[in-house]
């Protein structure tokens, strides 16, 4: 898809629960799976990547579609230190969108 | 960061946010979801 598509014109959003899932994800749609384990071990898409909690994403949704339907995940989810995640990624790699 | 006109690759997670959910919020931003998927590890 990637190939096809460009990694220009794709953005990977996330709904990870906690900050070591979020950087996990992150670093395999980045830099390549980090454990080395799956056919994306030494594949660096460079994709750019964000956590639906990131406030970068939220004021580009609808409100009333973001409340009904993240609203609840917010108040459950450590959405400072997840977003901290993501965001260490993606300015170690130099990737946004 | 802009979302309208973008592709957009959901990567939800059954504990976190599924990725229908991530999915109806970028759609009210103008992206084009291209790939929907929730994990689950339990």
């Amino acid at each position: 898809m990637v190939d096809t598509e460009g990694a220009e014109n794709i953005v990977v959003v996330l709904g990870t629960p906690t900050p070591d899932s979020t950087k996990l994800y992150a670093q395999t749609v980045i830099e390549g799976d980090p454990s080395w384990a799956g056919i994306l071990a030494g594949v660096a898409m460079h994709l750019p990547t964000y956590h639906i909690l990131e406030s970068e994403v939220k004021s580009l949704v609808d409100p009333k579609v973001y409340e009904e339907t993240i609203g609840a995940s917010e108040f459950a989810l450590d959405g400072e230190s997840i977003c901290q995640a993501v965001r260490e990624v993606r300015e170690t790699n130099g990737v946004t969108a | 960061m802009e979302l309208k006109g973008k592709k957009v690759i959901a990567l939800g997670e059954r504990d976190g946010v599924q990725s229908v959910a991530i999915s109806k919020c970028v759609q009210s931003a103008g992206a084009k979801v291209v790939l929907e998927v929730t994990h689950c590890f339990v």
